[in-house]
């Protein structure tokens, strides 16, 4: 009788791409938080403007956090990918709550722009990287930046005419 | 102002505190819910993708991070609610 290893004891060998999905998250953040930290200014000035970006610096930081989280238990083993996941959840949670503990009394922070900033600048983030995600049907390492040379079916012809 | 209206007066506000933090932990708790069942089925079905086909592991985790990252933001919804009506 076959013998099949057990799927949660397995795990995963090579480079972790949620890294990379990670980073190219950030990077995507620090590309539109002038913008965003510009809104935040114009309707709730200084204060605002110091919420947005301390908003845009959580969110950066959870999917950091959720990146490592996920790579670093997956390379143990699958069993502990999925206790990562569940409880780096919980976890995370707990961490955006004490984040905004610590600074809900202070005169730079508005709870309007800072909530806004954390459902927004996640949702905006998440769609414009898979929407990349889509078009490279694979981690943002594996998109092809040069074009390969095309054959066609003229090609196989005179190919096979010379054999 | 009697001592009786002021009494009156201070319970109401407190009965209204009560409530904002009543309905403020019910909206982050009942929020959190449903993402947890997500994140778990999804995480669940990813796994036994990547246990089935090991060289699509790859493919397989980034969509995996994207869908778990998806739900959170249900969660984190109920949070932003959460602190809008506690500390706004």
């Amino acid at each position: 009788m076959t013998e099949y290893p057990n799927a949660a004891m397995q795990r995963l060998e090579g480079p972790a791409p949620v890294i990379d999905i990670a980073k190219d998250l950030v990077r995507r953040a620090l590309l539109i938080a002038p913008v965003a930290i510009g809104i935040g200014a114009v309707f709730w000035q200084t204060a605002g403007a110091a919420s947005v970006a301390y908003g845009l610096v959580i969110v950066m930081a959870n999917f950091m956090l959720a990146a490592a989280l996920l790579s670093w238990a997956g390379k143990i083993s699958f069993a502990a990918m999925g206790g990562a996941a569940m409880f780096g959840f919980l976890l995370r949670l707990g961490l955006i709550f004490v984040a905004v503990l610590l600074v809900k009394d202070e005169s730079w922070v508005e709870m309007l722009p800072l909530g806004l900033t954390l459902i927004t600048a996640h949702l905006v983030l998440l769609f414009w990287e898979m929407r990349y995600v889509s078009a490279t049907l694979a981690h943002p390492g594996l998109k092809p930046t040069t074009r390969l040379p095309i054959h066609t079916a003229a090609d196989n012809t005179e190919t096979q005419g010379a054999a | 102002m009697s001592i009786a209206a002021q009494v009156l007066a201070q319970s109401a506000d407190d009965l209204k505190n009560a409530a904002a933090a009543e309905g403020a932990g019910f909206a982050y708790g009942l929020a959190a819910i449903g993402p947890g069942i997500g994140i778990g089925y999804l995480v669940g079905q990813a796994v036994q993708a990547m246990a089935r086909q090991p060289e699509s592991a790859g493919q397989v985790q980034t969509t995996m991070f994207l869908g778990v990252a998806f739900t959170e933001a249900l969660a984190l919804i109920g949070f932003v609610v959460f602190i809008l009506l506690k500390f706004a």
